[in-house]
């Protein structure tokens, strides 16, 4: 597999049709969780806007609002940057011809067909895997057919070595299988039915979810975007990794110990202690290997640290390496029991959860649409740099407030709940807690709203990009030059 | 593939390029940074060290129940073994006297009420507010206006059995026939009946209503609410004379609740609570301004 290619072969050509329909469905995804999340958070600080109809109730229309972020935008964006990825560090074209057009369809479709089943009612009731059983069947449909096509394009490489972002993502896509498939095994109900029993039953029905709950966190929201991290980052510093042992010892370790973690989600609940203790000190164990790749994606700009100043691209990319070495040290934290104990069940958690989707999960998303959009559709530039700088602020501003407003809320309504005198009676009333919570509610919806703001501007930028951009020089258009390697 | 013999140094930082390439991405060979060693390596013999010590690892038939011994279930237990023995002393004190008796002990009096505030926010903020403040179709318990009597004693009956409970034969019952719905008057005869109504608190709008609703009310009303709506605690029936409304007061409130009453229901407490909790929550709520 070393760089055989006879001299003045054009090499192989990049499948980016597919890419590109995935990073328009990313963006139009990205717009439409939001707005749903935004909708929501106005919900819970003014119920009235429940509208006192089942189809627009909170219940049904968060599912939306997470599956629609996580596995919409999200999963578009894993998705497309892993075919755009996969083909050039592996310098081959995409494997599978059609395959990938399916994957394209099939998993868009599915994303339709699930966000209508909330919105009509009929859901699993497990959190991150709502839809039912029919749906969950077509999705293992299509993630295999995504296996086959990566791990073909990685079989039919041109490069000797795999590249690190490979690893990730060939570590999400096969670990989510995995978890996908045993998470939904239930048994429906009728054949013409939407309903669903899970196979396991109890305790170890929680533990099957929060094993998969986890997990998606840390192979879906972790490993899929440190992939991203470890291309784009050094693409856009157009620098070296900054540690070839740190990102191999970082990559093994997260892969062994993020699957024994899942349990933190069930302190202090029938699951037995045993569990408890093992998922916790896994969690505690994790925290350097999440730091690992925080360390490796910052250091890469070594040397180039003053265009954080005039690159704004790079600055969404490296913030969100900051915001994942943030997210994955409360992660732990919130792990201990004891903090657990305040920290469960309250908008901390709400809070801890948006640090990464918003911080460290969209701001990757975002320096990577950045940085591929000209590429893709052959243009010099961003139609804007001004509109970059402004989206970078605005949803800097927006995070902000929405985590400030979750972290003050969540310990206060934590401290609340345990709140006792010297005789060792409660203080507070359920009700009052929640009143309690009310202007941190507004804050966080406003916070979501000016976070919204961004992604909008950077829709707009983007389709100017696409549609009024100047084309880039000849030679570096939409087909990228190959060279071989080394 | 690149040379391996040669090594080539990254000029920024000094170090040594990894001899691989994809699409133009180098990596560095630099060493993971003590500090992330160290770290790391305290983190797991952090692990290593909760697991001598805690509940940890599965085995056939059994797990490592650590050098402690410890146990979720054993801790909540002592916690609340805890709470009881120190609350033991004041406990035992209350069951055994009676309310007057309690009245006198302001000591006694301050942990009773401090306990039933508790208990009321756990068991009865759901539907009187968390002020006890109460609202519509459910009442408030801060004033001096009690649909079934605000005694000490009238108030353990009222919480113990509740009111329309369908599995306590002891329940508070009263059910107003529903005068417009099962046919016993009209329209009309409701319409001016409320006018009357709401003229015994002074808030009359159409005073000839209110004179053809007069006789309506002697011959259909009386029987439980009293003559001049003062109303009847040994049957539930509200005061109406006192402008304070139970389910509001403007016509269209109280002509729909002549013509269909809602019957509200409370639960009977006494299988939920035990009898010490049931005082507490007694002395509470007869604390709160209207005890009688």
């Amino acid at each position: 597999m070393t760089s055989t290619t006879a001299a003045g072969d054009p090499g192989p050509v990049y499948r980016d049709d597919v890419v590109r329909w995935f990073m328009i469905a990313a963006v139009f995804w990205a717009l439409v969780g939001m707005l749903v999340g935004v909708v929501i958070a106005a919900q819970l600080a003014f119920p009235l806007l429940n509208l006192d109809l089942p189809w627009t109730s909170f219940g049904r229309l968060r599912p939306v609002h997470t599956s629609a972020v996580i596995f919409a935008f999200g999963g578009s964006m894993l998705i497309g940057t892993s075919f755009y990825v996969v083909q050039r560090t592996c310098r081959t074209r995409l494997f599978g011809g059609a395959a990938a057009d399916f994957v394209f369809w099939g998993y868009q479709f599915f994303i339709v067909l699930a966000a209508l089943s909330y919105v009509l009612g009929a859901s699993q009731s497990r959190e991150y895997a709502e839809p039912e059983w029919y749906l969950d069947i077509w999705l293992a449909i299509v993630w295999v057919t995504y296996l086959v096509v990566f791990l073909g394009t990685l079989i039919t490489r041109r490069e000797p070595h795999i590249y690190i972002s490979n690893w990730y993502y060939l570590a999400f896509i096969v670990t989510i299988a995995v978890l996908h498939i045993v998470n939904n095994l239930a048994v429906p109900v009728s054949i013409f039915g939407t309903k669903s029993y899970s196979l396991f039953g109890g305790v170890q029905d929680a533990m099957t979810q929060w094993w998969y709950g986890h997990n998606a966190v840390g192979f879906f929201l972790t490993a899929g975007f440190l992939a991203m991290m470890y291309y784009f980052i050094p693409k856009q510093a157009e620098r070296p990794i900054w540690s070839y042992r740190l990102s191999i010892i970082s990559f093994w370790s997260l892969i062994f110990v993020y699957i024994w973690a899942g349990p933190h989600h069930l302190h202090y609940t029938a699951l037995p202690d045993w569990v408890q203790m093992l998922g916790m000190s896994f969690s505690i164990i994790l925290w350097m290997p999440s730091w690992a790749s925080m360390v490796n994606g910052i250091m890469t700009v070594s040397g180039r640290w003053d265009r954080l100043r005039t690159d704004p691209v790079l600055r969404f990319l490296v913030v969100a390496a900051a915001f994942y070495g943030m997210s994955t040290f409360e992660g732990p934290l919130m792990s201990i029991r004891a903090v657990n104990g305040l920290s469960h069940y309250t908008d901390w958690t709400i809070g801890h959860v948006h640090s990464g989707a918003l911080g460290w999960v969209a701001f990757i998303c975002f320096g990577a649409l950045y940085h591929v959009v000209p590429r893709l559709w052959g243009r010099q530039a961003i139609y804007s740099g001004g509109a970059i700088r402004l989206h970078f602020w605005l949803c800097t501003v927006g995070i902000v407030l929405y985590i400030t407003s979750m972290w003050a809320s969540g310990i206060m309504q934590g401290l609340m709940w345990r709140a006792h005198d010297s005789l060792g009676f409660l203080q507070y009333s359920f009700v009052e807690t929640v009143a309690a919570m009310h202007p941190y509610y507004a804050i966080r919806a406003l916070g979501g709203l000016v976070f919204l703001s961004g992604t909008a501007l950077m829709a707009w930028n983007l389709w100017m990009t696409i549609t009024a951009g100047t084309p880039a020089a000849a030679g570096a258009g939409p087909q990228p030059r190959l060279q071989p390697a080394g | 593939m690149a040379d391996t013999t040669k090594r080539e140094i990254d000029a920024v930082t000094g170090a040594p390029l990894h001899p691989h390439e994809w699409d133009g991405i180098r990596e560095l060979e630099i060493p993971p940074p003590r500090w992330w060693v160290l770290t790391y390596l305290a983190c797991v013999v952090f692990a290593l060290g909760w697991w001598v010590f805690y509940p940890a690892w599965p085995f056939i038939g059994g797990y490592t129940k650590g050098l402690l011994g410890y146990s979720t279930r054993a801790e909540l237990a002592d916690t609340m073994a805890a709470v009881k023995a120190a609350q033991g002393p004041m406990n035992s004190r209350l069951a055994s006297l009676d309310y007057a008796a309690i009245r006198g002990q302001p000591d006694l009096m301050a942990f009773a009420v401090a306990g039933g505030r508790a208990l009321f926010g756990e068991n009865c903020a759901q539907c009187h507010g968390a002020g006890a403040q109460g609202q519509v179709g459910f009442p408030n318990l801060l004033d001096d206006d009690w649909l079934w009597g605000g005694s000490y004693g009238t108030l353990q009956t009222t919480i113990e059995h509740g009111i329309r409970s369908t599995v306590d034969a002891d329940t508070r019952q009263s059910a107003m026939p529903a005068f417009g719905k099962d046919g016993f008057l009209t329209r009309g005869q409701i319409a001016d009946l409320a006018q009357y109504v709401l003229a015994l608190s002074g808030r009359a709008g159409d005073v000839a209503a209110a004179g053809r609703g007069a006789p309506l009310f002697a011959e259909q009303c009386v029987a439980c609410h009293g003559v001049g709506g003062t109303g009847n605690r040994a049957l539930g029936a509200p005061n109406l004379a006192d402008d304070i409304w139970f389910y509001g007061g403007d016509a269209t409130a109280v002509t729909a609740q002549i013509w269909s009453p809602r019957h509200g229901v409370m639960p009977a407490w006494s299988g939920r609570l035990d009898a010490l909790a049931i005082k507490k929550l007694t002395l509470y709520v007869h604390s709160l301004g209207g005890g009688e």
